[in-house]
């Protein structure tokens, strides 16, 4: 039986949803399922999680770039086959793992993954892990720079601090090439970010026809985008003063792309967190407002993410994600230790403004 | 022979991280369109700027999401990649997957795609990148038949919901993480496949304040495992870590001396409710003052574990800061127990999504609605009860919109007695 293209609804199968994740899970962990008792890093990328029954199941951590090919996905199954009983899982961040019920099995398993170089083991515990991202120039039409190239740049260098554990608390590194954020960095201890600074063209003779044009003036958050006859087209306008450039009228509009080599920038933010340990989730904050653009290996922001990363371990307390060294010491005092020159760009004046200001005259002289 | 050459791609494949670009090439001796693939990136590259144009709608039919048009702008240049589209498959729960399965849909991907994917998506699904337009009914095909599963969401719909890897391998977990993420996604199957929203709506679940999928960041339904009664503590392994027999934090902090371990110092002091304490051999908890933090447990795990009473925490309205302003999910509900099909969390879904499909404009997420009509609408319209947890502090301004019915008399008043009793 195969689709029929003169049939399309012949036998057809819809809303099965995704297969049940108890089909897939090694036995070990079926067997512990809920009865974990605790787990231990045994080096970086290695975890023993011990269950209640005794058992114990050992855990390899490999990063990946999420961007993976069959082939090697592949040759990551075929490690699984020999070692793990056939399964394998990924991690939220984008890590593979590969689990043996027995610790003899454990440094067979390391072995075999040391043989290929594009399965570095590492991320566990308080390091750096893989970085969340986004397409970027491989596959999304919205980007302002790319995403698996800078991630690559970036990891390059920090790759000491996949494989070790001697920051004082896990960092996580996410990026995203525009300000859709598909990679989430809102939250990050530190992010890259790519940004448009040109406002959108308007392609006047084929707007009309090609987007709904209120809908192009509505997407636009500051009142930029007003209605307008351009030489007989009906068409719209955009005041480029008003414009922070969001690009929410491209992804409503063809006709009014952002994109530009010399506009485009990168940004820096950081002090942002997800879990609630000690202290509350945090937003991360924009520290650099804009670095070139500099493919192929990006050394600008290379150098500004490893900076920030270097002055946070070198001082900041044991278990202090960066977001909360930053708030005990200060943000005055966080531009000055990094050596980022303050910015009036980095004040914010858009809808949540006035919850960054300081209301009080406690603060430090830097 | 490569059939473009790429000199700046060429300086990604150095370096100890993984290299794409290596695994790309490699890819592509078997699958020649990766190199046209290749010299499209090569140009941006050049160029700074993408070179992918402006999505084009496609997909399978009965489907509103779960495939993304993608075609190149530069398709004489490149036509391996002049249509390129992008197959959203829903992951599997915590990520776990048979190498049969899984081969199955990468043999079915090296046929029928570019052989190319994310592992995985950031909102969860596994992302097949850059197949044509006629594959599209046979993969649809393939994967509902030969591989019994389904095609994630796009657009405005709800998206594939995502999960942490939950009590399968994490003894923090404190609900069923992969059991309540499979249960929604087979709920709300048609709200996932037909876009009837007025934008994304996402349901993530984690299973403790750690909250490793970020959910309370990402998801406009956050459902984070936590606790109601005491913390669970070993006296003799809490002995253990006080004379370094064990292992701060499961050892995360091995690469470097930071001296004895403190108990004081990196547990009761970083407590943030202040309700622990250690008198230099018991270590006790205030557990009605503990706001369930996690790090006492992170840094103590084998001496202190989650109670037993466990639940979940519902939170809401998370999102990126497109386009109203970044905000993180907020309490509304602050314990529900997860039992059965999930039924208590269902309603509470239902009732948020009905009241944003109704007042929603388009492309505005449910945190923005919340922005924009107040808490006390989306309470009014759920029926939830206000409580204190839902905020940080009560508000600062008394400017409350009273409704007349909660007014002794209402509002409708004599105007001509009024002006009797004070004349103008």
């Amino acid at each position: 039986m195969a689709y029929d293209p003169k049939n399309p609804m012949k036998d057809r199968i819809t809303d099965i949803g995704p297969r049940h994740y108890k089909e897939f899970m090694p036995p070990v962990i079926k067997k512990n399922f809920g009865k974990w008792l605790y787990h231990e890093i045994l080096e970086p990328g290695v975890l023993m999680h011990k269950a209640e029954s005794g058992d114990e199941v050992y855990t390899v951590r490999i990063g990946a770039s999420r961007l993976m090919s069959v082939e090697l996905i592949r040759d990551a199954m075929k490690i699984a086959d020999k070692h793990c009983g056939g399964y394998i899982r990924w991690t939220t961040r984008n890590n593979m793992e590969l689990m043996v019920d027995d610790k003899s099995k454990l440094q067979p398993l390391i072995d075999d993954i040391k043989k290929n170089p594009m399965f570095p083991i590492g991320g566990t515990g308080a390091g750096v892990t893989s970085i969340i991202h986004t397409q970027g120039w491989v596959h999304c039409h919205t980007p302002a720079i790319d995403a698996s190239g800078i991630v690559k740049s970036v990891m390059d260098e920090l790759f000491e601090y996949f494989q070790s554990m001697k920051l004082p608390a896990q960092v996580r590194v996410a990026m995203a090439c525009c300000l859709n954020m598909c990679g989430a960095v809102h939250c990050s201890d530190i992010a890259i970010l790519g940004f448009h600074r040109k406002p959108p063209f308007v392609q006047h003779e084929v707007i009309s026809k090609i987007c709904e044009l209120p809908l192009a003036i509505a997407a636009c958050p500051t009142g930029a985008i007003k209605p307008a006859t351009v030489d007989g087209h009906k068409s719209v306008s955009v005041n480029g003063e008003r414009c922070m450039f969001c690009g929410n009228c491209y992804t409503m509009c063809p006709a009014m792309p952002l994109m530009d080599a010399e506009g485009d920038c990168v940004v820096i933010m950081m002090g942002g967190k997800i879990s609630n340990r000690i202290s509350a989730p945090k937003f991360s904050k924009v520290v650099i407002p804009a670095l070139p653009s500099n493919p192929p290996r990006w050394p600008e922001v290379v150098a500004a993410v490893k900076n920030i990363l270097e002055v946070y371990a070198k001082n900041a307390n044991k278990y202090e994600r960066i977001g909360e060294w930053a708030e005990r010491i200060g943000w005055e005092r966080v531009f000055e230790k990094c050596n980022i020159p303050f910015n009036v760009k980095t004040i914010d004046d858009y809808t949540l403004a006035y919850n960054t200001l300081r209301t009080t005259t406690q603060f430090k002289f830097t | 022979m490569a059939k473009f050459k790429t000199p700046f791609l060429d300086e990604l494949e150095k370096g100890p991280w993984p290299s794409f670009v290596t695994d790309i090439k490699r890819q592509a001796k078997t699958k020649p369109e990766l190199e046209d693939l290749l010299g499209q990136v090569e140009l941006s590259y050049k160029d700074k700027e993408t070179h992918w144009k402006h999505g084009g709608i496609v997909g399978v039919f009965g489907y509103g999401g779960g495939v993304i048009g993608r075609y190149s702008d530069m398709p004489k240049e490149f036509p391996g990649v002049a249509h390129f589209h992008t197959v959203r498959v829903n992951q599997t729960g915590g990520f776990y997957y048979s190498t049969e399965y899984l081969g199955k849909i990468m043999d079915m991907w090296e046929r029928r795609g570019s052989g190319l994917t994310n592992m995985h998506g950031s909102t969860g699904d596994m992302v097949l990148l850059g197949t044509t337009t006629d594959q599209l009914e046979e993969i649809f095909w393939e994967l509902t038949h030969d591989m019994q599963t389904d095609l994630g969401g796009s657009g405005g719909n709800l998206r594939t919901p995502s999960c942490c890897l939950g009590m399968s391998r994490c003894e923090y977990s404190c609900i069923d993480a992969q059991a309540i993420c499979q249960e929604m996604t087979m709920h709300y199957q048609d709200e996932l496949h037909r876009p009837a929203f007025p934008y994304k709506f996402k349901i993530k679940v984690s299973g403790c304040a750690n909250d490793c999928v970020a959910a309370i960041a990402r998801s406009d339904c956050a459902i984070i495992g936590t606790w109601k009664d005491n913390i669970r503590i070993d006296k003799s392994a809490v002995a253990a870590y006080v004379n370094g027999e064990l292992k701060s934090n499961a050892g995360a902090h091995a690469g470097r001396d930071w001296g004895k371990f403190d108990i004081v110092k990196e547990v009761v002091n970083l407590c943030p409710t202040g309700c622990m304490s250690y008198d230099g051999k018991e270590l006790t908890i205030d557990d009605k003052e503990c706001t369930r933090c996690m790090h006492c447990i992170n840094t103590m795990p084998r001496a202190l574990r989650p109670g037993v009473d466990k639940g979940a925490t519902l939170l809401c309205g998370a999102k990126a800061p497109i386009l109203e302003g970044q905000r993180l999910a907020t309490v509304i509900v602050p314990f529900v127990k997860t039992e059965g099909t999930f039924e208590e969390i269902k309603e509470v879904i239902n009732k948020l999504l009905d009241w944003w499909m109704e007042h929603g404009k388009n492309r505005e997420r449910i945190g923005e609605l919340i922005g924009r009509m107040g808490m006390r609408e989306m309470l009014k319209a759920t029926g939830l009860p206000p409580v204190p947890q839902m905020v940080k502090e009560p508000r600062s301004n008394p400017y409350i919109f009273w409704e007349e019915s909660e007014v002794p008399g209402g509002w409708t008043r004599d105007l001509a007695a009024f002006r009797k009793k004070h004349p103008l």
